[in-house]
């Protein structure tokens, strides 16, 4: 000051400093400075231009407070260098209430008041958010921190999401993501999987409205499985790391709570399945000997994406003793071959996820990933006498004409020179209906199916889009 | 006293209520739309729909969905309304 620099102290405690400072001195007792600044230490030292802060010290340092301020001679009682301490911005007991009195405005979603007298997690249930497990009460101060997982504004629309076809914020997903369980650093994955879910090749409204068993299956690629955390290893499919469990889970809650795809209601699954809760996993690229699905997909190898399926499962493939691919390929198609229903075909797609014994397999021969679904496509073409209505005594199968089949049986019946379906040999699989992920455990010579729900362009395709990084 | 105040995670949309369209009191005239859904058998119960209603003299126009997986085109929808004065739906399996 008697260098006639401008200087404001900014107080968060001690308004009541020596009388000849008490000019210079903002009460920040309400701490509203501090948390605009994002102090973290006091003291802080901030140089202001124009209103925009172009430098700071943190703590106490001497040369540094001269530096800054340009006072050779400033405070020559000031320590060398000492550390601060906390800011009460920071105090665990007034921190939420700062976020609520500071952030809270840009939120808009209604307000629910839940009483002294009342179990907040009772009350999630009581309100129909839940799928049947506990979830996070999504408090203002954890909405907002999930927002810091993200550079998306709130009201920023994702995606119409049905059957409801209700527009789905940034600040909706953010709040079910709260109530899933996700930490921030999940949040742009769980935004990139709504993206993709609520794709139109997707066919979402017919998946959540379906008699079958099925819901989106999430697959997650690149980068950001070891920034979050993922396990693509041990039980990559099953339970125990937070990353996989909360970010299928935080789909199905929008879908669920901003979709109102409601078991009953919309959602008319004859049985449903256990995915239902969540299904999502990434795949282990590190040791796989193929590209990773996103590359398969066009995506650039290094880019983080997610790829939503439109199926359920698993169906088991195991294999303890195949050392050859044309083995193992064979194995893996015989498998595939009661997909839906022996009788049926080109309507389902799959995914075999192949644990590491079963890559091996193939990767120790040289085959590369196209190699083997080419492989296990050639072991899977059928004779139609065995798939036509009644035949092999069920009554279940395929038309007797090509020219009867719906669109829902993906083949061309163009490319055949027969019209009888017992003169021809038909694929299991429709052209493109097969992929190949890998992930689990080290030990264990057996591989997984996800069994698709209606697909190809009449029913569910596979979709994938980038995740912000 | 609030406790905790939670931020709503539904679409907080209000349902609405609409008034069914007005059911013709005869059919006398009508053209009859018979709209296929696109799922298996569904021909199976309105192909013997479409004979029973020709028997009685009425016009029968087929329409059909592109896929069962999605919601009647708004054009479809039109299409329906602008020939026919009232429609049966066929679900199937």
């Amino acid at each position: 000051m008697n260098a006639g620099v401008p200087v404001t102290i900014v107080s968060q405690d001690e308004p009541a400093l020596p009388a000849h400072l008490k000019p210079f001195v903002v009460d920040d007792s309400a701490l509203e400075t501090s948390y605009a600044y994002g102090i973290e230490t006091v003291p802080t030292l901030l140089r202001v231009d124009d209103g925009r802060v172009t430098g700071q010290v943190v703590g106490w340092s001497k040369d540094e407070w001269q530096a800054l301020t340009g006072i050779p001679a400033l405070g020559v009682q000031l320590p060398a260098s000492r550390p601060g301490c906390s800011s009460r911005s920071l105090d665990p007991d007034c921190r939420d209430a700062l976020l609520v009195r500071f952030e809270g405005h840009r939120l808009s979603s209604r307000r629910i008041d839940v009483g002294g007298l009342e179990d907040v997690m009772e009350a999630t249930f009581d309100r129909g958010w839940s799928d049947g497990l506990p979830v996070v009460p999504p408090t203002i101060p954890r909405v907002i921190r999930m927002l810091a997982g993200t550079s998306r504004k709130p009201d920023e629309v994702i995606a119409e999401v049905p059957p409801d076809l209700a527009p789905c914020t940034i600040e909706k997903a953010a709040i079910n993501a709260v109530l899933a369980g996700c930490l921030p650093e999940y949040f742009p994955v769980v935004i990139s999987a709504i993206e993709a879910a609520c794709a139109d090749e997707f066919g979402l409204h017919g998946l959540l409205s379906s008699t079958y068993f099925s819901g989106p299956i999430v697959i997650v690629n690149g980068p950001v499985r070891q920034k979050i955390r993922m396990n693509s290893g041990i039980n990559a499919l099953g339970p125990g790391n937070r990353a996989n469990a909360t970010i299928g889970r935080a789909l199905q809650l929008v879908l669920w709570n901003v979709g109102g795809a409601k078991p009953g209601a919309i959602d008319r699954s004859t049985l449903g399945y256990p995915g239902k809760f969540t299904f999502c996993f990434p795949e282990n690229e590190e040791d796989s000997p193929w590209e990773p699905l996103s590359v398969s997909r066009g995506f650039p190898a290094g880019a983080s994406t997610v790829t939503l399926f439109a199926g359920h499962g698993i169906s088991s493939v195991v294999d303890r003793l195949s050392t050859t691919p044309e083995s193992l390929a064979r194995s893996l198609a015989a498998n595939l071959r009661s997909l839906g229903h022996p009788k049926l075909v080109a309507m389902f797609d799959a995914v075999i996820v192949l644990a590491p014994e079963h890559a091996a397999v193939f990767s120790e021969f040289g085959w590369s990933k196209q190699d083997a679904v080419a492989e296990i496509h050639a072991n899977l073409n059928l004779a139609g006498a065995d798939l036509v209505y009644g035949a092999q005594e069920m009554e279940e199968g395929l038309p007797h004409l090509f020219a009867d089949f719906d669109k829902h049986i993906a083949i061309d019946h163009q490319d055949f020179d027969v019209r009888r379906v017992a003169d021809a040999s038909l694929p299991k699989l429709r052209h493109g209906g097969l992929h190949l992920v890998h992930a689990g455990g080290n030990a264990g010579r057996h591989s997984a199916v996800l069994e698709g729900w209606l697909s190809g362009p009449a029913g569910s395709q596979l979709v994938t889009r980038e995740v912000e990084m | 006293v609030t406790e905790y105040q939670l931020l709503d995670p539904t679409n907080e949309l209000e349902g609405m209520t609409r008034p069914r369209a007005v059911r013709p009191t005869t059919l006398a005239g009508s053209t009859i739309g018979l709209l296929d859904i696109a799922k298996r058998k569904s021909d199976v119960f309105l192909d013997r729909i479409e004979q029973r209603l020709v028997e009685r003299g009425f016009t029968v126009v087929r329409f059909m969905k592109d896929t069962n997986t999605r919601t009647a085109s708004i054009d479809l929808q039109q299409e329906i309304s602008r020939q026919c004065g009232a429609v049966i739906e066929a679900l199937a399996d």
